[in-house]
Parts: structure tokens; sequence; C-alpha cells
């Protein structure tokens, strides 16, 4: 069954150290008052500005099966193919931070105010990946309340674009999830609209399904290697 | 300290009233406004991008230097063409078509203006077509292109492809970057210069075009 949550504004709101990393600012250093200062007038922004709201769908192995197949064009070996036909329960999510921060983050580009245009997109970049995951904590919330078989269970994320499923993976999945219903479009070349949004299958199962080795070929190519320190979520009954 | 080491000074603490002040000043001083922007202007961006490289400064205490650079360029533009001045070179710049992300691309403009360069920037979803017309019209010396998506990376060829097709590619240099895109993609479509980020883009465009 098809469910769209809103999500409080606050609840994605990431830590002030994520944000300054995207910005290159490492953990150690301490920015001077005036960043400080445009990184509390970022976070007013987002409060003020995002709509933090999500999409979700369960989905049946054969249903994910036609879907992940996409247009072909998957790597021929990836971790999400190796998971899912061993997860207990498998969702479609689509999750937005809204229109209106990325006509802000513009208009603060057009007048010049480079730094803070820069901050809130970082602030936005990092909001969308916390929706995302706090999707992922609910589905797994919600599993565990009626799960009776196992006592711990775990629950990751996977993105079309990432890990070898291809990003044109995006048109069967929004053919079958309609994030429409919640203001996120796709274009033609996959990229979503507002491009502060994350699409993927949420896949869960026993903790142990969700270890992930960093050396498929793709890898090599990965800018990002996340995988190895996001750890999927843990729930016990 | 000099009015243009003055200028140069403010601009690195992104101090814009500053520098429009010391601009006002410098010009009203009768001093040459090619001077002002190399002494003054471009002369302080220059550290800024040293110390950003040195990792001494980031990303926001850049930006908030580019727009004190905007500040004075804003006094000494008219000026420049007026006397019939040149840039430091001129570049057409987006994001390909089909890709909308642009803060890349904007942060790479911010910086090119910064160091002298005029910068057409068409914006994000921009066609081969657009670009090469665009860089063959504005008479421009390079192209930036910027993509986010592997998907949309073909398009960077398309327009070096359309490029040569026109038998532009000699007089029009490309320049490329984005997050999914390497040295290695730059050298198997053609490139002329791969850049990691808006500092690095602007010493490979002094080195494909820039005048003295």
């Amino acid at each position: 069954m098809k469910k769209i949550v809103s999500l409080p504004v606050r609840g994605v709101l990431p830590e002030e150290a994520e944000v300054l990393q995207a910005q290159g600012i490492p953990a150690a250093e301490k920015p001077d008052d005036r960043i400080i200062g445009l990184l509390d007038d970022a976070f007013t922004l987002f409060e003020q500005l995002a709509r933090p709201v999500a999409i979700m769908a369960e989905i049946s192995t054969l249903e994910f099966e036609k879907i992940y197949a996409g247009e072909g064009r998957n790597e021929p070996v990836t971790p999400v193919a190796e998971i899912y036909p061993q997860a207990e329960c498998l969702a479609l999510f689509a999750v937005t931070i809204g229109h209106d921060v990325e006509t802000k983050i513009s208009e603060l580009f057009q007048t010049r105010e480079f730094a803070l245009g820069s901050l809130l997109d970082a602030v936005a970049s990092a909001a969308a990946d916390r929706a995302a995951a706090d999707i992922e904590y609910r589905f797994l919330e919600n599993l565990v309340k009626r799960q009776q078989t196992m006592t711990t269970m775990a629950a990751s994320r996977f993105s079309p674009g990432y890990c070898g499923w291809h990003i044109s993976g995006q048109k069967r999945l929004f053919a079958y999830l309609q994030p429409e219903e919640i203001g996120i479009t796709l274009r033609s070349s996959f990229l979503m609209e507002p491009l502060k949004s994350v699409s993927g299958v949420l896949l869960a199962g026993a903790p142990g399904l969700f270890v992930i080795a960093d050396s498929y070929p793709f890898c090599a190519a990965c800018q990002d290697h996340s995988c190895q320190t996001r750890m999927p979520t843990r729930l016990s009954i | 300290m000099g009015i243009l080491e003055q200028i140069s000074a403010s601009l690195q603490k992104g101090n814009d009233t500053h520098v429009a002040e010391l601009t006002r000043r410098a010009i009203e001083k009768k001093l040459p406004p090619k001077q002002i922007l190399d002494d003054g202007l471009i002369g302080g961006m220059a550290v800024i991008g040293e110390r950003f490289k040195a990792h001494e400064i980031f990303l926001p205490q850049v930006l908030l230097a580019a727009r004190a650079m905007y500040a004075g360029m804003d006094l000494l533009k008219p000026l420049m063409i007026r006397e019939n001045i040149p840039t430091s070179g001129k570049v057409v710049i987006g994001s390909v078509q089909g890709d909308l992300h642009d803060i890349g691309k904007n942060l790479v403009a911010i910086m090119l203006k910064g160091a002298g360069f005029e910068v057409i920037d068409l914006g994000s979803d921009v066609t081969p077509e657009q670009f090469v017309s665009a860089a063959e019209k504005e008479e421009a010396g390079a192209i930036g292109l910027s993509a986010l998506l592997t998907t949309t990376m073909p398009v960077m060829k398309q327009v070096i492809d359309l490029l040569r097709e026109r038998r532009l590619l000699s007089k029009i240099k490309v320049i490329i970057g984005g997050a999914p895109v390497t040295q290695k993609f730059a050298d198997q479509i053609g490139a002329d210069a791969y850049a990691f980020d808006g500092v690095s883009a602007v010493e490979r465009v002094k080195a494909l075009i820039g005048r003295e």
C-alpha cells in the first residue's frame, strides 16, 4: 500500500559539522564568527522554507525484479541484485525537501549572496539524505512491530545511479511509485526535480545481509565509498 | 599601505563595503582602471586562490571575497568598457543538456570572474548547439561544461564533436568538470582540460586562453 508521509523539518536538520564538511571545512577547524553567522542564517532559511515529504510503497520481490531490471543497463553484479532476493521486505520510496529551498538558493546566487547560497545548498543536500534515512527508520520500525520470526532486523536503502544500479532505473521506479503525487518529477535524463530529492528501494532483512564489499568493478570509479561507513539501520524486537 | 594593497586586503577579508569605497577612491585618484583591477581586485583574489589551495581558508571565505570583488568590479566595469580595456579572456559556461545542477558551475563562474575573465553563463540544461553558437557569437576563447550525472556526460562529447564539425576546435578550448567527471574522461572525449574545482578551473583557463 502506498503511503505519503510529511516529515517534520527539525527531524531532517543535519549537524552543523556535516554542513561545514560539505563546504570543505574539516571537523577540527573552528570557522570564524562570520561563517558561523551565515551558517545560522542558512539553517533559519531552511527551517522556514523546507517542506520534507516522502512517498513509499511496499513491493514484492517479483515486482521489484522488473523494476530493478530497468532499461537493461545495470552492472552485471551489484549489491542490490545480491541482497534483494534474500530480503524479508522491500519498499520503493522517494523523498524531497520541496521546491522553495531551491528557489531561494538561486535567488541568493543572483543577489550575490554566494556564501549563504552555498551553505543553504549544503544544508538542503544533507537534509534530503536525512529525510531518506528517516524513511528507512520508519520502514524498519513498522516491520519490526509486525515481525514475528526475527529478533533483530536491519534495513538499508539503494538508489538508481549508485552501486551499479543504472540511473535509468528511475523510469520504472517512477512508473510504479508515482512520486509526482508529492511534487517530484523525472526528466528525460532521469534527473529528479526538485533536485534535493532522493529515491530508491528500501531492503530489510537479517543484519548480515548488508555487509557490502567495496570491491565491485564499479567501486574503483566511485568517489564516495559511503557504503563502508553508512551502517544499515538496525532494530530489535 | 597603498590604496591598491588596501583593496586587496579588504577583498581578502570579504569586506565588500570597504572594497567598493576604496575602489571609488582609487578611481577618484585617477589610478588606471586596469591597474586597480589587476593589482587590487585580481591580486586579492589570487591570494584567496592560493590560500584556498593551501587549505588555509575554505569555500565560504572564497565566496565572501568574490562578492567583495564584484563590488569593486561594478565600479570599474563602465570605465573598462569606455576605455576599451580587454578582459583576461571570454568564457562561455553552462551545465549540459539534461542537467539542472548548477551550484558547481556557478562557483566556477564566480571564480573566473574573480580572475578577470568575462563569463557568459548560459545556465543549466544547455544544448550543444547553444554552447557552440554562443561561443562563436561572443568570440569566446573557451567553453566550460559542467555535468553532475553520468547520463549527461556524453553531451560534453557532443559539444566537442560539434566544434570539430564547425572547424572551431582550434579556436575554442573546452574545459570540463563535475562530480562524475575525471581527467581520464576528459582525455577520452578530447577536452582540452579537466578542472576539479573553481580554483583549478581558473588555473586551467588561464593556461589555455589567459591574456597577461
